[in-house]
């Protein structure tokens, strides 16, 4: 049997090893969002957040770029509106919203075969169909790190694109060597996602995150 | 680790269920061992005691001698199998290969077979390998125990294969190249030793410098990652996959998951350990062929030499799909070369001779580029032309008048030339110098790459294959340097 983390449980996770996150609050109710909001600085997102909620893109419980606390009263309490009885317990979390043009994926997964691995592939809506994906088993190296970054398919992604600068591989490694210590570190742990992994300035950011444990 | 000598290098073999039909395995594995040269001593087993290919034989493994065997050689239907292993243990043998099918191929009651035997190997200590395995050869010891063809000429490629189809096709390529085996096995049903387990043995015996294996399924996902790790610490290995399946991807929730297929996982387990992948079987030969004949380049820096310019852009453009680089020609390197041909070179990289050149060009230049501190390897195009012409004039009605004896033998002797010294310079200068050619496979007897196999090493049916050689050398350096500190 395995069990999903919930959103912030699993960012709290893979922060913990070193995986650089969006800063997240929580709130319960529409103005207390909108404080948040004010403290983390504009603009914001703020999604649905819940023990039971895993997919919150696909249930449009996201909602993002929000731009002042009025927008964010707004989108906070649609948002509680959209709970159902079967995500139980539910509030808000409110981030600040990171912008970048390029969106990687990072995480662990359980193979049958060879047993825990570390990923890292291109991201975004075309993730799957793109499937340019590397793994290694975990302990991985730096060196491994930077092989990792070396397989994708995508090199030019990698680069300079559109006012941005290259990704940052330092930054990169530092992610998949958090990931492989997590997985070293927690045995119960089956799965990590970090989906997305914006590209911020050439810097990978965490702004979603799901861990399955078993 | 254990020590597959007696598998690999017995005193004796025994040939049980050797047959008088030279249709059966049981003759035909005799016949193999017999006319390849096997040096240590040799008996056959048959029920009727009839002599087999001039082998006196014994009914019974419990009238062999003593000590006078290391190596069985099963062909006797699996019912037997066990009494025959405990007999041959008796007499001292310490390694099977059993080559008889009936076991866990068939089902139920052959996985139990299979498993008796296994246990009953465990208990007598003995090396077992196979079932349903088609055989083991070792230059070394000149044994070919094999039940099917060939026997490959002496080389240092370890070949380890879960298919013995696969085992078959490298030996026909090392024919082929003339690029030889050191040991091979075909692992059959696997009952003990998977393709794994000869790794250990493979990567510290002196004989092989490089292991090929070719692999389907995994069983111990881990287990091979280690191995395959320790192995590539020592020597390259060469790795073909067969039978990708998606139970990974099937498997999964993530999105991390669903990213994984068996393939992605496998190709980068194998990147992590070192392992040089290959996507066929004449990619798995050539790289392995290539290890074992060039020194590892220390650079990714090529430069080409070709002596017409189509072949040296479609090279340049396999160098650019690779991790290799092909260098700008450095300046004094030019210079140089302007003293050497007529100004309608190409003065860059790829070195096109443009037809420039004399009697000692092309060895010239091989010299002078490979001696340019700034290149790691050469790639060298046109090989086989002269004596491409030579086979036309010979064959045609005016030879040997009008001066063609004495032009066909220049031009042969030519081409000779420049495969040996393209090896020399590489064996002087510790680079790898590789030679493509189609001649190679069109007309293997040119003179041209017929002195690149003279010369030990492999003659490449084209440029990207060459390319492709030469890349799986440049990473697993790279592997190399990242991982010995």
């Amino acid at each position: 049997m395995t069990r999903t983390f919930s959103e912030h449980e699993s960012i709290a996770l893979v922060a913990r090893y070193g995986v650089p996150v969006a800063e997240e609050r929580r709130a319960d109710n529409p103005d207390d969002a909108a404080a948040a909001a004010d403290a983390v600085g504009y603009p914001v997102v703020v999604k649905l957040h819940g023990d039971a909620i895993a997919h919150k893109t696909e249930r449009g419980l996201v909602r993002l770029g929000l731009a002042d606390a009025e927008g964010v009263r707004v989108a906070a309490a649609d948002l509680l509106a959209l709970a159902t009885v079967d995500d139980g317990v539910v509030d808000l979390v409110v981030a600040p919203m990171v912008r970048g043009a390029r969106e990687l994926i990072a995480g662990v997964h359980t193979d049958p075969q060879f047993g825990r691995c570390v990923m890292l592939g291109v991201g975004g809506v075309l993730t799957e169909a793109l499937g340019d994906a590397a793994f290694r088993l975990v302990p991985i190296t730096a060196a491994d790190a930077d092989d990792m970054l070396d397989e994708l398919r995508s090199q030019a992604l990698l680069g300079p694109v559109r006012g941005e600068p290259a990704v940052d591989r330092a930054a990169v490694r530092v992610v998949l060597l958090a990931l492989s210590a997590l997985a070293e570190g927690e045995p119960a742990v089956r799965s990590v996602d970090l989906n997305p992994l914006i590209v911020c300035d050439g810097r990978p950011i965490a702004v979603d995150a799901l861990v399955e444990v078993r | 680790m254990t020590d597959l000598s007696p598998l690999f290098d017995p005193k004796g073999v025994l040939v049980a269920g050797a047959s008088t039909h030279p249709g059966k395995f049981g003759f035909v594995v005799l016949h193999n061992i017999l006319s390849c040269g096997y040096r240590g001593n040799v008996f056959a087993t048959n029920l009727e005691g009839e002599s087999v290919l001039g082998v006196t034989t014994f009914r019974d493994a419990n009238e062999l001698p003593d000590d006078s065997i290391d190596l069985v050689f099963v062909c006797t239907p699996a019912a037997a199998n066990v009494e025959l292993l405990r007999a041959c243990a008796a007499k001292g043998a310490k390694a099977a290969f059993v080559t008889s099918a009936g076991y866990g191929e068939t089902g139920e009651e052959g996985r139990a077979l299979e498993q008796e035997l296994a246990a009953v190997a465990a208990e007598l200590g003995m090396i077992l390998a196979g079932p349903n395995g088609q055989g083991v050869i070792s230059t070394p010891s000149s044994l070919c125990a094999q039940i099917v063809a060939p026997y490959p000429p002496a080389g240092r490629i370890g070949i380890a294969s879960q298919s013995g189809n696969f085992v078959s096709s490298f030996q026909n390529l090392a024919r082929q190249t003339g690029v030889g085996v050191s040991r091979s096995v075909s692992v059959g049903n696997a009952a003990v030793l998977a393709v794994p387990d000869y790794f250990d043995y493979l990567a510290a015996d002196p004989a092989t410098s490089v292991t090929l294996a070719y692999v389907e399924t995994v069983t111990d996902g881990r287990a091979f990652f280690e191995r395959a790790r320790a192995t590539t610490a020592r020597q390259p290995l060469v790795v073909l996959k067969g039978g990708t399946s998606d139970e990974g991807r099937h498997a999964a929730a993530s999105h991390t998951g669903a990213l994984a297929s068996d393939e992605k996982v496998f190709a980068g387990m194998c990147r992590q350990a070192g392992i040089t992948q290959a996507a066929t079987v004449e990619e798995a030969y050539e790289a392995a062929a290539t290890f074992a004949t060039q020194p590892l380049p220390q650079g990714p820096n090529v430069v080409v030499i070709t002596t017409a310019g189509g072949w040296g852009v479609v090279a340049a453009d396999a160098i650019a799909r690779s991790s290799l680089t092909l260098i700008p020609l450095p300046a004094d390197l030019r210079d140089e070369i302007d003293e050497l041909l007529p100004p309608r070179w190409s003065r860059s990289n790829p070195v096109d001779l443009a037809g420039g050149e004399t009697r000692d060009t092309i060895p010239l230049v091989i010299e002078k580029v490979a001696a340019h501190p700034d290149v790691h390897a050469l790639l060298q195009l046109g090989i086989g032309i002269q004596s491409n012409e030579a086979r036309m004039m010979r064959t045609g009605e005016y030879y040997p008048d009008h001066g063609l004896e004495r032009i066909v033998g220049f031009h042969e002797a030519q081409d000779a030339r420049y495969a040996r010294v393209a090896a020399e310079v590489s064996a002087a200068t510790g680079k790898p110098i590789l030679v493509a050619t189609e001649l190679a496979v069109s007309d293997p007897d040119n003179a041209g790459p017929a002195a690149v196999r003279d010369a030990g090493r492999v003659c490449y049916w084209s440029a990207n294959r060459a390319v492709t050689a030469l890349d799986h050398l440049w990473r697993y350096a790279r592997f190399r340097v990242r991982t010995d500190t």
